[in-house]
This record gives C-alpha cells, structure tokens and sequence, in this order.
C-alpha cells in the first residue's frame, strides 16, 4: 500500500476541476471553531426478539463549525445509525448529543422542527429520497418556506428556485411541473444540493450521497458540497464506505469498526499515519487503476 | 397517474368485473322507473313459476281472433290432462290387468295411453268387477269424471261465456280456435322469475335487495376500511404505545372468530333494531382487522425510508407527513383492500340473513332475506320453485365475482411481477 501514490491519483481530478482546491481548509485548525455538534458515549441498541445488536457503541466525536468530516466504515459499521442519531430521527440508547455545546432536546415536534432548521440530510438513495407523488417545485418551494420565505411574492420565490438550480448547474425553467423521477440519478442528487443551498443549515449530514450514482456524476456532486461548504461555511459529515473519497474532500476523519470509532484526526494523519489495523486495510482495500491490486487482504 | 388508468383500462380481468358490476348497478338504478312496483307488494298466494300471467275475466272481454293453430289440440290435450290424470290412466289399467307395455305418462306417449284407456275402459264393468285399488265409490266416480273429461277432449266441444257488463251482457260460444291477444287483455302481468311464497315478483323483489346488499357491502366497507386504515395508519407510524395498544385491540379481534362475534353482535341488538344501516355498521365494525394489519406492516416498510425522513427534517407535521408522503403510496392497497371488504360485506350479510339474523323482514329485501325466505317456506325442497332462491345465489356469485375480479385487475396493474 502506498499512501503518497494515493494522494498523488486524487489530486489529478481535482486540479482539473476550477473553483475547488483540493484540501483546502486542510491547514486550518478547526478546534478553534465552536462546536456544532458533539457525542459523549453515544449508544444504540437493537432489540430483534432476544437478540440485542450494539450498532453504535459508545462513540464520542467533535464537530465544529465548518469543518468537513468524513465518517468512514465498511458496510454494517454503524454508519447510518449513527447519522440518524445526529439528524434525530433515532434516539439514542445511551450517551449524549450535544448541539452548539450544550444537551440536544428535541422531545417535542417543535423542538425537532427547530433543530431540523440547524440539520439538514442528503440521502444514499436519490431514487428513493423524493416523495414520487410531489412534483420538483413543491421540493424547492418546501425549502422557501422553511426558512420563512412563505410570505415572499412568486417572483421572489423563483428566483430563489432558480438562483438555487444554477448553483447546481440545472436549469429550473426545464425542471418546473416535473416530478423527480423524471431526472436522472445524478440529477436528483444535484437537485439535493440545490435544497441545501437554499435551506442554508448550520450541518449538513451527506449520507453516501454518491455511492448509488456513475464515476463523472460522483465528481461533480463532490465539488458541489465542497463548494457548498466553502460558500457558506457550514459543517459537512460525510458518511462513506470509500476512505479514499473521504480523503479527497475531508478535513477530518473518523474511522468506524463494529459501531466504534478506532481511529479518528486529521484527515493526513489518518490517511497517510494510520495506526488502527482497520484503518490499514481500508486503505490497502482501494483500487489503485496502475498497480496490480492486491487482494490478500479481502475476505 | 395518466398511465396508471391506462394500465387499469387495459386489464381485462378488472374490466370483465368492472362491466358485470356496472350492469348490476344500472339494472338497480334504472329498473325501479320501468316497474314503480313496491318490492315487496304481494300479488298472489304462494310460488308461482316464471311467465306472463293475464286475467282470464278481462281476456274473455278481449276481442277475439280466430287462429287455427295445427298443435292446437295436441297441446290442449297435454295442458289439460295433468300428471295425477295421466298416472291415473295408467293405474287402472295395470289394476285391470291391460298390457301396458310402452305406455308412460310423457307428452308423447299420451295418445297410446289414450288408445288404450278407450279401449278398456267400461263404466259397467268397473262397477261390477270392482278391481284392486278402484274397489271404493270414490275412486270409480273418479275413473267416471276422467273418462267424461277426455271425451270432451275427442269431441271438441265449445265453451258458453258470457261477455260485456251486466246490462249488455251476451252469451258467446268460444270455440278452440278462438284467440285473444294478450296486449290487449286489460290486466296481465310478467313475472319472468315468478313469485315467493309471499306472492311477491321475484324479480323486483332481487332488484331491490341487489341495491339493499350492495349498499350494505358499500357501507361496512367504508367503515371496515376507514376504521382498519386510521388503526393501522396510527400503529405502524407511531410505533411504540400507540402500536402495541392498537394492536392489542386488533388481536382480541383477531382470536375471537368474526363470524360468531358478528352472530352474537346482531343476537344482542334484536330483530327490530337491525335495520340495514345498523347491519352494515357491525358487519363494518368486525371486519377491520386485517385491513389495519396490513396497512400498518406497509407503513412501517414506508416510515423509515429516505423521502419520508426527508419530509420529516423538513419539518413537516404528522398528519401532513401521513397523508402526503404515506397514503398516496399505500392508497393502490387501500382500494384493493376496499373493494375485497365491500365483497365480503355483501357475504356476511347473507350468511346473517340466512340464519335469521340479517336486517328486520318488514322494510326491505336483501339478497340475504330472500335466500332466508326461501328455505323457511321450502323452495328448495317440496315446492321446487327454483327461481326463488337460483337467480339470489346466481346475482351473490356475480357481485362477489365481479368484485373480486377487479381487485385482481387492480393487483396486476400495481403489482408488475402480477402481470401475464
């Protein structure tokens, strides 16, 4: 495994892209930002009949503002539990979340309604993210009026709707009374952004948002959160199987085995010191396309 | 959307059913202004066989007609000389001891019969010989009144009526040959299912209580429906209390057999409070169960994927969120499962009726009380009046037929690994 030839293949694509500079914030140091979002001991248990299943166990984490971080595992780590955890749709069995440094209390629906403002996702599944039944202006046009643009005159809105749209290089004139379905994977993936971009939130949670969609289309919405984050300064945690993406957009990453998190820093150190076995074999495990592939570690 | 009702028209299975069911439904809606008749108005006394009856007083006012008709004295002779006369004939000449070889009681075997009555009949002899089983007086004055009776046939005598009103009535002689057309018989009446054991036009009658069953089955599917949606809608998407207590519920409901709770629901509440009203509410009110079951196991398949979590973090309410990003999905399923409980409300209520349970007999018919009234006064057995129960069962299996049919339709369209 060789690290530096590693980093030396993902800079490619990234230098030929304008307006992203690949590790950009790499040299800031986030500890000095405030906290957005913090776990102490964070528990989830699953009870299937007599059987309980530790998804996340025991995890603590830190993230600040702006700071893009990357949360990478295989399959089953405890990934996905643990985002739900932090977007607060699943409670968790133990521990604490803390929001802006201080206890997360989202027990009742505006509680929830206002952390959901600060919190925002976008999904694995672009296929399966949008309502099939509501067409891409009553999307965007939820977006407007979560932020309180409900007042705002049509026109305003449109040209919310549209300014959004060019942010992710769609055109909202070609998508208006259209439903999601009829846009392609990487489409609707972008069309996600576009409701970022316009929710504008304090974090937002990408759930392998490009593991369901082709190598060209991957790359751009890559650059579009990276943009994204460089614009507006929001927290990114980013959830991905594939260590090597997480090091092409990451500032941060934590790296997670059997519901824990074994290893966790910066994402050079990681990447290019990793002390965790795990961690060693994740990055072994990525295809490199000019050297033999070495699969002893596999299985 | 557009495709789906293309996809819906095209499915001969749903349209096969959906056509049976349109035409009983505009039979129900479009007879009562042909025949305003009450459908439950006696016209006679007891069961009387399909066909057109008119008044043999009005039909002797009718102007007559003279048509020859070549069978004409065959089949006065087969109408005339019924089953009992013929088996009659046949008796005594077996008690005579004549050679009744090839003779039977048939249409067709009623002339030999006839040869051979004339050729061994003989008042005197029966009055003196006294043969086994015409031994009494009454039994040889019956062999005298039947032989009276065919010789009349064989003379072909007229009959004397008397025609018009009292003042200006005349008496006429109405020979074989004399017809009258029964358009212009004042009173006639077509009853092409006959009568019940009430008297009541079979048909009308069916008519009526198709529109009675189909708004029972309409009404308990509603109910079963609204009722098994909103439990199963609550369960599934609230999880936790609020799905265990639902469930709970469902389950007694579930162990306890509906039939016999239905049966014990409709005891309890007596005869003249069931109107049909209350019969298609505890039909509807037993008969949520399985609606809600698996309502709630698809939304529980559905409040965990992504666009609802979406519509959550976007702050969306919980009704809006169930009615807008859950119903719209499960809605295919909701229909199916509305079609399938109106069919099988239309069941319930018959078994009921059949029973004795179904709604009070005074008001109106439904298919159910029709099949009641038909085993109570012995239409299957001694009176063999096929047409008041066959055409009931006949219209149950079309409906439930019909009904069914549709539902598969519909689940071939929305279920594609259904599809031929």
């Amino acid at each position: 495994m060789q690290v530096s030839s590693n980093k030396e293949q993902m800079q490619t694509p990234a230098d030929t892209r304008e307006s992203v500079t690949f590790g950009a914030n790499r040299n800031k140091d986030f500890s000095k930002e405030p906290l957005c979002l913090s776990g102490k001991d964070v528990t989830r248990v699953f009870h299937t009949g007599k059987t309980t299943t530790t998804a996340v166990d025991h995890v603590n984490f830190e993230f600040h503002k702006g700071e893009l971080i990357s949360i990478v595992g295989e399959s089953g780590s405890g990934k996905t539990t643990l985002s739900k955890m932090l977007l607060g749709l699943l409670e968790p069995s133990a521990g604490e979340i803390f929001y802006r440094g201080e206890p997360r209390l989202i027990k009742s629906g505006k509680q929830k309604r206002k952390y959901w403002k600060g919190i925002q996702a976008i999904f694995q599944d672009p296929f399966s993210s949008y309502n099939v039944f509501h067409k891409i202006d009553n999307v965007l046009l939820d977006c407007i009026n979560m932020r309180g643009g409900r007042n705002l005159s049509k026109d305003e809105k449109i040209a919310m709707m549209t300014e959004a749209c060019s942010f992710v290089n769609l055109k909202f004139a070609e998508l208006t009374n259209k439903y999601p379905f009829e846009l392609s994977g990487g489409q609707m993936q972008r069309l996600m952004i576009a409701r970022i971009f316009l929710l504008k939130p304090e974090i937002l949670l990408a759930d392998e948002p490009t593991s369901m969609i082709d190598a060209c289309s991957r790359a751009t919405i890559l650059d579009m959160l990276l943009n994204l984050r460089n614009e507006t300064g929001m927290t990114v945690i980013f959830i991905t199987h594939d260590i090597g993406l997480a090091y092409y957009i990451s500032d941060s990453i934590y790296i997670m085995e059997h519901g824990k998190f074994v290893e966790s820093g910066r994402a050079e150190d990681v990447i290019l010191n990793p002390k965790a076995p795990y961690t060693k074999r994740l990055i072994s495990d990525v295809p490199k396309i000019h050297e033999p592939w070495d699969l002893s570690t596999v299985g | 959307m557009k495709s789906t009702f293309k996809n819906i028209l095209h499915s001969p299975r749903f349209m096969v059913g959906f056509i049976i069911f349109v035409i009983m439904l505009l039979t129900v809606l479009i007879y009562p202004y042909f025949v305003p008749r009450d459908p439950l108005l006696s016209l006679g006394k007891g069961f009387l066989a399909p066909g057109t009856y008119f008044s043999v007083y009005d039909a002797n006012n009718a102007p007559m007609y003279r048509v020859e008709l070549p069978e004409a004295a065959a089949n006065r002779l087969q109408s005339d000389l019924p089953e009992s006369d013929r088996k009659l004939i046949l008796d005594f000449l077996k008690a005579k001891g004549a050679d009744t070889t090839g003779l039977n009681t048939s249409n067709e075997g009623i002339e030999a019969l006839l040869e051979a009555w004339s050729a061994n009949y003989d008042e005197a002899d029966v009055k003196k010989s006294k043969y086994d089983g015409f031994s009494t007086q009454a039994k040889r004055r019956a062999l005298s009144r039947l032989d009276t009776k065919l010789k009349s046939f064989a003379s072909g005598v007229s009959m004397n009526v008397t025609r018009g009103d009292e003042e200006g009535a005349e008496a006429t002689k109405v020979s074989g040959a004399d017809f009258a057309r029964v358009d212009q018989v004042a009173n006639t009446i077509s009853l092409p299912l006959g009568t019940d054991n009430f008297g009541r036009d079979t048909l009308t009658e069916l008519v009526k209580a198709t529109g009675v069953s189909l708004l029972i089955g309409l009404i308990a599917g509603t109910v079963a429906t609204l009722l098994g949606l909103t439990v199963g809608l609550l369960a599934g998407y609230m999880g936790g209390i609020v799905d265990d207590i639902l469930m709970f519920i469902a389950n007694i409901f579930t162990v306890i057999p509906g039939f016999v709770l239905l049966i014990l629901i409709y005891y309890s509440v007596g005869q003249e409070a069931r109107g049909v009203v209350t019969c298609a509410l505890v039909i509807g009110l037993t008969s949520w169960v399985w609606t809600a079951r698996s309502v709630r196991s698809q939304v529980i398949s559905l409040r965990n994927r992504d666009h609802v979590n979406l519509s959550k973090l976007s702050g969306h309410s919980l009704p809006r969120i169930v009615t807008t990003d859950i119903l719209p999905y499960i809605a295919s399923y909701v229909v199916m499962a509305f079609i399938l409980q109106v069919s099988s409300g239309i069941l319930a209520e018959a078994q009921l009726s059949l029973l004795g349970l179904g709604p009070k007999t005074t008001d109106v018919p439904t298919l159910g009380l029709m099949m009641n009234w038909a085993k109570l006064f012995g239409a299957y057995t001694s009176s063999n009046a096929w047409w008041a129960y066959f055409p009931v069962i006949l219209v149950i299996a079309l409906t439930s037929f019909s009904l069914n049919l549709m539902n598969t339709g519909l689940d071939q369209v929305f279920n594609p690994t259904l599809r031929d």
